[in-house]
């Protein structure tokens, strides 16, 4: 049994299935990720297991309260930190956490040895407005509300999205440090990179669950050789490689390209029938989190 | 014409005594692919703004596709592309009410539009669209659309704002494939991202940091010259040392 139990969650709108079928199960004190891009069906599902709205079809229990039945409980567990940011502008920093505090029918004192790690980076500005804070500022009021009656399970709903390469870098370091205090943690994010982060990931896409696994298990079931390839000309490169027998994907990976072998691909063969190509390098490479969902994707 | 796309030299940008811009200087050359990267704050969108015709600098000087940013604004307007992940395509009209109504803007004849807007569907595959609502194309094609249409008075230069943020894998990747080839054709892209994978597909790449560019050559260099195995890294390592927020 685990704090978050999903069987079979469907969620149609109208005639858009936004979620297929859905099943996952998250232990206490885990950071699960749910991986992947805009129309996977990342929010409904976080929608449905705040209780927002009913699914179609399927069961899901947070912290052993049922989605439908126990909706009340499950709203006084969870902290929730939608996609958009969802605090009153015109109140201040101060007065937003004691709202929120007010709302559940606790104080900021209670609640501020949890939150201060994160709340005293912002403290120095507790009288601004909200609406008048910076994105990552308003990203660190924003947790500090969602924990104020300190959930047993959090949900934070890319709480990345837009924000530059450091400050979600700190963002991350602030739930390693919440999942070690015992708070079980549903994340999710568009950025393929941040996978790492988390204890397990689900790989979701239109809808569906494409894999679920620890990150070091999911890029282990990658199971082709995988070779990063460049030359001076990375664009006729691509159209090259691809024409090239035994050569079954090849796409942009950063500074190379990367290029997945099929049955009958020779290394020595490829780097001969290429030979005119200025500058071409190829090197055998390990497999990410990323390579492994476009294989997911394609098939 | 001049190899030059893109000039600025010493642009600055000051709302009262704040210092968003803060005499940046570069170029940026014909059929280059230039990552505009920085920190969440560092004056990466109002400098775009300048060069997009859309704001007034306070001192310095620039020219985009051949136009002066302080006195050819609505030139540079009708003379170059942009796209961004918040401002694309209409939802509620077909892809060809789209083109059309994208064209009208560039100031394309009727006769133009028409021919372009055969030639775009065909290189797309995209025919059979032409009386489809765009709200009902999935987002690969959205995205591969709208960098067509913002393309259509084909511009020396195009503007392309966080253009694949929350696209999955392996649409942003048929994205780039659609920059790369522009690019080869010799459109000039100037193009800003969070992913950092991304910034690696660029010819060169700017990193703004408080307001100015520190840090400005090819991945490779950036790397070498940061001692870094990634852009990733590079970028952390300047962004780090930022002194101000949003």
């Amino acid at each position: 049994m685990g704090v978050i139990d999903v069987h079979n969650l469907s969620k149609s709108y109208g005639k858009v299935l936004a979620l297929d079928r859905v099943s996952f199960s998250v232990g206490r004190g885990e950071l699960f990720g749910l991986i992947g891009p805009d129309g996977a069906g990342k929010t409904t599902l976080f929608r449905l297991l705040t209780t927002l709205i009913n699914p179609d079809d399927g069961c899901a229990e947070v912290d052993g309260c049922d989605i439908i039945k126990d909706y009340l409980s499950i709203r006084k567990r969870v902290g929730y930190m939608p996609a958009r940011f969802s605090l009153y502008p015109d109140l201040s920093v101060e007065e937003n956490l004691q709202f929120f505090a007010a709302l559940f029918g606790v104080t900021v004192e209670e609640s501020y040895d949890l939150i201060a790690p994160i709340y005293k980076q912002i403290e120095p500005f507790c009288t601004r407005r909200a609406g008048k804070l910076s994105g990552g500022m308003k990203q660190k009021l924003a947790l500090s509300c969602a924990l104020i009656h300190r959930p047993s399970v959090l949900f934070l709903d890319e709480p990345t999205t837009g924000v530059d390469a450091v400050s979600r870098n700190e963002f991350w370091d602030m739930l390693a440090a919440l999942k070690e205090r015992g708070i079980t943690i549903l994340v999710s994010t568009p950025y393929m990179d941040e996978a790492s982060r988390c204890d397990r990931i689900a790989l979701c896409s239109e809808g569906r669950i494409l894999g679920i696994d620890t990150p070091t298990g999911i890029v282990r079931g990658f199971d082709k050789p995988l070779y990063g390839i460049s030359a001076k000309n990375m664009f006729a490169l691509l159209e090259r490689a691809r024409s090239e027998e035994g050569v079954e994907d090849c796409y942009p990976f950063g500074e190379k390209h990367h290029l997945v072998a099929g049955e009958g691909f020779d290394e020595e063969r490829f780097k001969a029938a290429l030979a005119d190509v200025e500058c071409l390098e190829i090197v055998s490479t390990e497999p990410t989190i990323e390579d492994m969902f476009i294989k997911l994707m394609r098939r | 014409m001049s190899d030059v796309v893109i000039s600025v030299r010493d642009l600055t940008k000051r709302f009262g005594d704040f210092t968003a811009v803060d005499r940046i200087s570069f170029d940026v050359h014909r059929g280059e692919i230039f990552g505009f990267l920085g920190a969440n704050g560092a004056g990466k969108t109002t400098a775009m703004r300048m060069l997009c015709g859309l704001s007034y600098p306070t001192s310095g000087s620039g020219t985009v596709a051949g136009y002066d940013v302080r006195t050819e604004s609505e030139q540079i307007k009708r003379h170059i592309g942009y796209m961004s992940q918040r401002f694309s395509l209409y939802n509620d009209l077909t892809v060809w009410e789209n083109i059309r109504l994208f064209a009208g803007i560039y100031g394309l004849s009727k006769t133009q539009t028409e021919e372009r807007a055969t030639e775009l569907l065909d290189r797309l595959n995209f025919s059979s669209e032409r009386n489809t609502l765009v709200c009902s194309l999935p987002l690969g094609w959205k995205q591969k659309l709208s960098f067509a249409i913002s393309t259509i008075h084909r511009p020396e230069v195009v503007f392309l704002d966080e253009p694949t943020g929350g696209v999955d894998p392996v649409t942003r990747r048929q994205f780039w494939e659609m920059i790369y080839e522009a690019a080869d054709g010799g459109t000039t892209i100037f193009v800003t991202t969070h992913y950092m994978d991304e910034a690696e597909y660029c010819s060169r790449v700017s990193i703004m940091v408080d307001g100015e560019v520190r840090a400005l050559d090819t991945p490779a260099r950036l790397k070498q010259q940061f001692a870094a195995e990634s852009m990733d890294e590079v970028f952390r390592t300047l962004a780090r040392g930022a002194q101000r927020g949003e």
